[in-house]
């Protein structure tokens, strides 16, 4: 039964809604806007209207997989997108899944029932789209429901099911009849691709990843840079070299690499000295991506976060009330950095095995992507100092194991402070972020776009309580740490 | 052994290990695209169907990222030995001297791609040639595998008895082959000479052709069939090709009016705009009014200046982080004497080599290629756009549609208050 796999994904236009919602250029999206300025990530620019992309294929051709991981690709680089299960809905509506009878294609009941729920869904389609503000939803149309059952009865019953499909299928045909939809046809798990009418910027993006994502086992190992000179003092930035632990953790690091015993590994680092300093020490060959370099604090650099709240109080402030979106004085936000490393999660998706030597805020980047965390919780992700994250892609989602070098180092987290911490009033207005300039502008900008979980799914809890206050310096929360350890090993 | 030490290049900033005070192995510059080994790009399909235009463009925009790329036309080894063009029955199938000669300029062409990717370092090499047959696909196939090349091929696949008239009309008749001919005979015997390919044409197959790896594109883009994508090099190649179309347009290119900074001789910084340069931002709303453009985006940088030039204009604009000026690092804000005067030996360096000089702290023309790179690709999506940006930006997306090269480039010209309007034609 393996791989004759033909899955189709096609997107029809325009067809839910083509509508502006509120007229003029941004598109009806909630926040303060500004005249003449478009709002969000600018991946969301490019798309003018909300799509809808509809996964076509037998069972078992890999649609949810594509599903799910299209939806965190797109989410993580700022298109709000959202899947809909077509089998959640039918599971809902038929409360205990009895065989493959209830697929045939002759079964009138049961196709009534089915086509029922592919209303329901549509509709719940239609007001994520127009509503709440979302433009990706994806439509699945089948998806497996075995929770205990002995083995060959359930291959034997799919298999049955699957046929029951086969009476009915009709694959998309370019020439013909569907030569004027959007869509692509993945071939044999993406050994080949026929493309069809692609309209915008989204759908070309769209394209490009399917393209580049596979399905071969590897796994991909995050890591900080040894603990930094600066990393000592609490400086933020800069372009230090490593301390004397943080030349123990390279050592350490390089011991690690060897007993993991990794096929063709290939290492990456930033084009600052103390990842490249981390990498010298393996004894290997690595690339430099200058894309790998920290975020950018602007006027803020090589301060510590005490010197920033006594010169800039108010860029201190707002920096915790929108970490996501703040963007520092001549610097960049995480917003930014998401923009900045897409290029290299495509890369990543192109590679077998990897270790990515980099900075905190990066690999809380790098790290969300793999996870599918929000906006709201990436700049709060833990990754400390001496520690290895070894993400491993696992059915639908990615194990994460947590590797702690036993090297002691400075702990540079800052946790959300809770929201009365702050001088500024309640019932204060979204908040006024800042333009790239060095004098302060006070000026409406980006608006946060809300996340959604793909129905049937929970968000991972991986951050544990919020802290009050006395956390606010970063001081050890040993407890937390265990937490996040034990937490971090649940498959998504 | 003990980790190396790390010295930092004073030209581009970078990090390099070093033994013995000599730069040593195992790190590698990201540069946009890695290739491991050489690549063959072999184009494939009937006269008049955009190889020689896919060829050209895709050479260029490979070039303009960093990859090394040269493409070699066989039509021109062939226009070389044979002097002078007579007619259509040059290329019938049973010429065996026009076959022979063709046979001969095609060899000729694989042997200096040879020495291109082996002898002189590039990276990819692009064989425009008809090659509609399998045996030459396999021999040309045969020949990277001896070289240790890869292969992709690149099909143009076209019916649509319009887009092949325009495509005749726009770069045959100008041919060096037509020189002497009336349009009308060039047309007619141009179209004799496609006949004599359609014969023996064996398109891309499905099954027949099933290792190999290529994308056939079909009407002009209105569709695409991608095979076996093997690296990072194909993958962009596919993604470039998906993206570019021929409908004609025009690209607007301008900086921002005269700044206050600009007035004090600074570089950098985030200023807003002089008297003279919100006078500018009048005239070039008068500008655009007057050409009448359909359906123009605008876009800027995220800096008051350009934003500030684009309000004057009273039409939406899109305002891209990525377009901002080369961030000056360390020298930001100064006047080129202070420069100077503060860091003598920076001064010096730049004017060594001006596109990979990177500033303490900033950046290089070569990085804000990389930073451009989303740029040119939405600009190949699009059609009417005016862009506003800065100095150095402004030559880098010049530099990639003049086909400029790198040491050419950060001395373009781009003074302010200046509209350079682009419109494709032919190959260029």
């Amino acid at each position: 039964m393996r791989f004759a796999c033909d899955l189709h994904v096609a997107r029809r236009r325009g067809a839910m809604s083509a509508a502006p919602r509120h007229g003029g250029p941004p598109r009806g999206r909630a926040g303060v806007l500004r005249g003449g300025e478009k709002k969000c990530s600018w991946a969301s620019y490019m798309t003018n209207s909300p799509t809808l992309i509809v996964m076509i294929g037998l069972p078992a051709r890999g649609k949810t997989y594509v599903s799910k991981k299209l939806t965190r690709y797109l989410n993580w680089i700022g298109v709000p997108t959202k899947v809909f299960n077509l089998g959640v809905y039918r599971r809902e509506a038929v409360k205990s899944y009895k065989s493959y009878d209830f697929f045939r294609h002759d079964n009138k009941e049961a196709m009534e029932i089915r086509k029922r729920c592919a209303l329901v869904a549509l509709e719940d389609v239609k007001a994520y789209l127009l509503e709440e503000c979302g433009q990706i939803a994806e439509v699945k149309v089948s998806s497996p429901d075995y929770p205990e059952r002995n083995r060959e009865n359930v291959m034997d019953d799919f298999l049955k099911r699957i046929e029951c499909y086969k009476v009915t299928y009709q694959p998309l045909d370019p020439d013909a009849y569907d030569k004027d939809l959007s869509f692509i046809k993945v071939i044999n798990v993406g050994q080949r691709f026929l493309v069809n009418r692609v309209q915008d910027y989204i759908q070309s993006k769209i394209v490009y990843y399917l393209m580049n994502i596979h399905v071969q086992p590897r796994t991909i190992y995050l890591c900080r840079h040894g603990e930094s000179e600066y990393n000592l003092v609490g400086k933020i930035g800069g372009d230090s070299g490593l301390s004397p632990r943080g030349k123990q953790f390279a050592q350490a690091l390089k011991k690690f690499i060897e007993e993991q015993e990794i096929v063709d590994l290939k290492v990456w680092t930033s084009q600052l000295k103390r990842t490249i300093q981390t990498a010298e020490s393996l004894g290997v060959t690595y690339e430099q991506w200058k894309i790998l370099n920290e975020i950018d604090a602007g006027v803020c650099e090589e301060m510590t976060y005490a010197e920033i709240e006594a010169k800039y109080p108010d860029e201190f402030a707002l920096r915790d009330q929108e970490k996501y979106l703040y963007r520092y004085p001549g610097g960049e936000s995480y917003q930014d950095l998401v923009q900045r490393l897409e290029p290299v999660i495509m890369e990543l998706e192109r590679q077998g095995n990897v270790l990515v030597i980099s900075h905190q805020a990066v690999m809380r980047c790098l790290l969300a992507y793999f996870l599918d965390k929000s906006a709201d919780e990436l700049p709060y992700l833990r990754c400390p100092l001496h520690t290895i994250l070894k993400l491993t892609p696992v059915a639908y989602g990615c194990k994460v194991e947590t590797i702690t070098l036993n090297v002691e180092a400075v702990n540079t987290h800052r946790d959300k402070p809770s929201l009365n911490s702050n001088n500024l009033p309640a019932g204060q207005t979204p908040v006024r972020m800042r333009r790239n300039s060095f004098t302060p502008r006070a000026s409406a900008d980006t608006v946060k776009r809300p996340r959604h979980y793909s129905v049937g799914s929970k968000p991972l809890d991986l951050l544990g309580p919020f802290p009050t206050l006395e956390a606010r310096d970063g001081a050890d929360r040993p407890q937390l740490q265990v937490g996040v350890q034990r937490m971090a090993g649940l498959a998504v | 052994s003990p980790a190396r030490e790390l010295t930092q290049n004073p030209l581009q900033k970078t990090w390099e290990p070093y033994d013995n005070g000599l730069p040593a192995g195992h790190s590698a510059q990201r540069g946009v695209c890695m290739t491991n080994c050489p690549t063959l790009i072999v184009m494939v399909g009937l006269p008049a169907r955009g190889k020689t235009y896919i060829s050209k463009k895709l050479t260029r925009y490979l070039n303009w990222i960093g990859v090394p790329t040269k493409e070699f036309n066989v039509g021109q080894y062939r226009r070389d030995l044979v002097k002078k063009y007579k007619s259509f029955e040059f290329f019938l199938p049973d010429n065996e001297e026009g076959l022979k000669i063709r046979k001969q300029c095609a060899l000729a062409a694989l042997n200096d791609v040879r020495q291109y990717l082996s002898e002189e370092n590039g990276h990819v090499a692009v064989f425009d040639a008809t090659n509609t047959t399998r045996e030459r696909r396999e021999t040309i196939y045969k020949f990277c595998e001896e070289n240790g090349y890869k292969t992709f091929f690149v099909e143009s696949v076209c019916v649509d008895p319009e887009v092949i008239a325009a495509n005749i009309v726009q770069v045959k008749l100008g041919s060096p082959d037509y020189v002497d001919c009336s349009n009308d005979e060039a047309t007619e015997d141009f179209m004799k000479r496609i006949e004599c390919y359609k014969n023996s044409y064996e398109t891309l197959d499905e099954t027949l052709d099933k290792d190999l790896s290529y994308i056939k594109i079909m009407d002009v883009g209105r569709s695409y069939l991608v095979n076996r994508v093997m690296d990072h090099i194909q993958s962009r190649i596919v993604y470039y090709l998906m993206n570019i179309h021929v409908t004609p347009r025009s690209i607007y290119l301008c900086r921002h009016g005269e700044s206050e900074l600009n007035l004090k001789g600074r570089i950098g910084g985030d200023p807003g705009l002089s008297v003279r340069g919100k006078e500018f931002a009048k005239s070039l709303a008068q500008f655009i009014n007057e050409q009448n453009i359909k359906d123009l985006k605008v876009w800027t940088s995220q800096m008051k200046r350009t934003i500030q030039t684009a309000e004057a204009l009273g039409v939406p604009y899109e305002q891209w982080k990525v377009l901002n000026e080369i961030d000056a690092g360390v020298c930001e804000e100064m006047t080129y004497e202070e420069i100077q005067e503060n860091y003598p030996l920076e001064f010096a360096l730049r004017d060594q080599d001006k596109y990979r000089y990177r500033y303490p702290k900033g950046e290089s023309y070569e990085d804000l290629v990389q930073r451009l790179e989303p740029v040119i690709m939405e600009l190949e999506r699009q059609e009417n756009v005016l862009v506003i940006c800065h100095q150095a930006v402004m030559r880098c997306l010049l530099a990639y549609f003049l086909d400029k090269p790198a040491e050419q480039l950060p001395y373009l010209k781009c003074p302010l208050h200046t509209v350079l309007k682009l419109t494709p034609v032919a190959y260029g």
